[in-house]
């Protein structure tokens, strides 16, 4: 029994939950975009989908190491990781994602220096411990891991050292949010806003989106209930024809967020466009180190030389993360595109809608007894 | 990008903090916080504490969970 | 003669250094008079009508974790392939192949676990084989173990004799091997409180094949864990197996390192457990059994054999849904997403 978990994860409880639901649903179709990979891969362990009425799709949205990671990225820390002299130090998540011609698993496996770390702050111990090389961080994540960047960037300061680089990579949920309601027709009826991205940022950035697009918002945690009850609060708020921000993680979300964890994002890092795979440029959506932290920015100390990388042109992924498309309609599903020979993030991630349609012949439903 | 686990502190010492779940023990960076202290709950994501716990909100999530379990049984 | 204080290539080559090495090391380390005369090969009269025999290769990293180390694994590994076979393990072969330069404290120090656990485990070694390569050709030691032991007469351990409705029984915790070996091999900050459960199994076997519970077969769940194992059972077959994650026992310090890291227990390796599937009707009485030997005090059934889905392997999960255990994808490694 785990305190403020196990209790989240009641059978009886998520069984009436999810009659509710099905009730509420009536046999009509929603598409629900939950954004952050976290909850994606929190839907797939708990088996929610199972629980749920086959009419509420439930769409991966873009809040996925995969997806937020350009390959030019993957390319360049990969050409980075290949110098005797550089440790690269990364979060487990970026060690599959493919670059164009490897990623940093078979990177590791030739003999590259490439740290896998829990918290960035551990950078700051293999700096310490390696002064003779340079230790770059792949400094991936959303508004919930930036400020533990920032952090750890801050205190490399205060000790002085002088080996330690990062490769800003991080991104912004809401600009996302809203890259995908604008544009061509879209099909989500509304949102699971990610729970600990809202704990740093609060419930304010999300409304503007949700006036705007007339589309409702829950803030949603990632145990079992509290998925299924943002799920039946969506479905009242559409309902109700509601548009507008809820909280349904209040144990942990603050309406005004954590603003001391902001003000060390905001004095490190400034907001920039940035590329996201599958999807292209979004403006105000990634981070860059301020003017006075650039020497950090090893890209700007150090730049490495790479070819240029090239999507395909028949990835429809930006479609399919809107919920315009489906896999079966991409030219390239099962053919150009699989598991093994990805084309885009919808199909390397392995929570990606494509690697799931592939590997279950459909959406991986397992429907009750 | 979101795996955070809820733990208690230990023992605060500056800006780290000695956390713990299920008898493992974790030290982390508690500098988001104001004033952490022993017996809190904290949310820990990849080793700094993100915010605390409110276990009143988190026993009102669950009491309307009950709730519905409830109504649930009822209706049969 | 003074031993150095590193391997070097002579260790391996014919010399006189690879002499005394076996003679002041390996020899007493693991003294028995089939190893004694030092031949090309062990000699003994068959020890049983039935025999098993199997082999396994450790290339663990790093070579010491909590809970064990190589030598430890590489007894028990094969150890334990025998006992999930229904064996009864009798001798071992011990290869090493060193790469130069390792620590002789290093190699000292293994080579004393081999011993210990052997003997530990009831198990003699009996043959074996040192070679040193140049630096950079391996990854400072492998070790292949083999091993020869009696199966039982009448012994009928097969997946064509499982049948649906049958019971999947797992004999304590999981995880903790794969969770331990990760947590070192990374320098986490929590490795020291997170311990392999590298164990010998033969003891516990004996007991449950003596107790003629109607026992399909056998298994370990090493790397891959149970998801591996299970998959690789129930595929190209005409049932399924359906666990419970309610069921699935794990201690508390590892659930919470799985929480903290976002691992998932079914795909990472045991080292001193086995999963066995069983007759419905025995089910609860060779629990009863595996209890009372300590490698086994904290048997339980988890789950059982359906006829659907068939070919797959289904996790009934703590909330109350329902999903795919897939085939694990690769080593697992821990995640902030």
């Amino acid at each position: 029994m785990m305190k403020f978990i196990s209790e989240f994860r009641d059978p009886a409880r998520a069984r009436a939950l999810a009659g509710e639901i099905k009730k509420l649903a009536g046999g009509r179709w929603f598409n629900l975009m939950e954004i952050c990979g976290t909850h994606t891969v929190s839907i797939f362990r708990s088996g929610l989908k199972s629980l749920l009425p086959p009419t509420i799709r439930l769409l991966s949205g873009p809040g996925c190491p995969v997806c937020v990671t350009p390959q030019r990225t993957i390319d360049s820390i990969i050409a980075r990781a290949r110098k005797p002299s550089t440790i690269i130090a990364t979060f487990g998540d970026m060690l599959n994602v493919p670059g164009t011609t490897s990623s940093l698993r078979e990177e590791k496996a030739r003999g590259a220096d490439i740290r896998l770390i829990y918290s960035p702050l551990e950078c700051l111990t293999v700096a310490r411990a390696n002064p003779e090389k340079q230790v770059v961080f792949l400094a991936i994540g959303f508004e919930t891991t930036i400020p533990s960047a920032a952090a750890t960037l801050l205190s490399a300061g205060r000790s002085g050292l002088s080996n330690f680089f990062l490769v800003p990579a991080g991104r912004l949920i809401p600009p996302a949010m809203e890259f995908l309601l604008a544009g061509e027709e879209t099909r989500i009826d509304g949102f699971l806003c990610p729970g600990h991205v809202s704990v740093i940022i609060g419930t304010e950035p999300y409304r503007e989106i949700a006036e705007r697009f007339g589309i409702p918002c829950v803030i949603a945690g990632f145990e079992a209930l509290d998925i299924l009850a943002a799920i039946r609060e969506l479905l009242l708020m559409i309902d109700e024809g509601k548009a507008g921000v809820r909280n349904l993680y209040p144990r942990a979300v603050r309406e005004e967020g954590n603003p001391r964890a902001r003000k060390i994002m905001a004095e490190v890092f400034e907001v920039a466009d940035a590329e996201w795979r599958g999807l292209g440029t979004i403006p105000r959506s990634g981070f860059i180190l301020r003017p006075e932290f650039v020497g950090y920015d090893i890209d700007l100390v150090q730049p490495v030389e790479i070819p240029p990388a090239e999507e395909n042109p028949l990835c429809i992924c930006g479609q399919i993360l809107r919920g315009t498309a489906e896999p079966d309609d991409c030219p390239a599903f099962r053919t150009a595109c699989a598991p093994s020979h990805p084309l885009g993030p919808c199909m390397v991630s392995s929570e990606g809608t494509c690697a799931a349609w592939y590997q279950y012949g459909g959406d991986s439903v397992i429907s009750n007894r | 990008m979101c795996l955070a686990v809820p733990m208690k502190i230990i023992a605060v010492e500056g800006e780290k903090a000695r956390v713990s779940l299920g008898g493992l023990a974790q030290e982390i960076d508690v500098r988001f916080l104001s004033n952490p202290r022993p017996g809190e709950y904290v949310i820990v994501h990849a080793g700094f504490a993100i915010e605390r716990l409110d276990p009143g909100e988190a026993e009102k999530t669950l009491a309307l969970f009950r709730e519905m379990e409830l109504l649930d049984k009822a209706n049969g | 003669m003074e031993l150095k204080n590193k391997i070097t290539l002579e260790h391996g080559s014919g010399s006189r250094e690879a002499r005394e090495l076996i003679s002041n090391l390996l020899l007493p380390g693991f003294k028995n008079r089939y190893l004694a005369p030092l031949a090309d090969a062990a000699s003994f009269k068959s020890p049983g009508d039935r025999l098993a025999f199997t082999t396994d290769s450790f290339v663990v990293s790093p070579l010491f974790f909590p809970g064990g180390d190589i030598g430890k694994l590489a007894v028990c590994g094969t150890v334990n392939d025998l006992a999930v076979a229904g064996a009864r393990p009798i001798y071992l072969s011990c290869s090493f192949i060193i790469e130069e330069n390792l620590d002789l404290s290093v190699f000292k120090q293994i080579v004393h676990s081999i011993g210990q656990w052997a003997k530990k485990a009831g198990v003699l070694i009996v043959t074996g084989d040192t070679k040193v390569v140049e630096a950079g050709n391996a990854d400072k030691l492998y070790i292949n173990t083999a091993g020869i032991g009696t199966v039982p007469d009448g012994l009928a351990f097969s997946p064509e004799r499982v049948r649906t409705g049958d019971a999947v029984i797992i004999s304590g915790t999981i995880a903790e091997h794969g969770l331990a070996v990760l947590a070192a091999r990374e320098e986490l900050d929590i490795s020291p409180q997170l311990k392999s459960d590298c164990a010998p199994l033969n003891g516990l076997t004996e007991a449950m094949l003596k107790s003629g519970a109607d026992i399909k077969m056998m298994r370990d769940p090493t790397r891959g864990g149970l998801a591996a194992v299970l998959n690789e059972l129930a595929e190209g077959r005409n049932w399924g197996i359906e666990l419970l994650e309610s069921r699935l026992p794990v201690h508390a310090r590892v659930k919470a390192a799985l929480e903290i890291l976002g691992l998932d227990p079914l795909s990472l390796a045991s080292e001193g457990k086995l999963c066995a599937i069983v007759g419905e009707k025995d089910a609860e009485r060779l629990v009863g059994v595996m209890k009372r030997e300590p490698a086994g005090k904290r048997a339980r059934i988890i789950g059982r054999v359906v006829r659907e889905p068939r070919s797959m392997v289904i996790l009934e999960t703590e909330a109350g849904g329902r999903r795919i255990v897939d085939w694990p994808r690769g080593a697992p490694i821990p995640r902030i997403c």
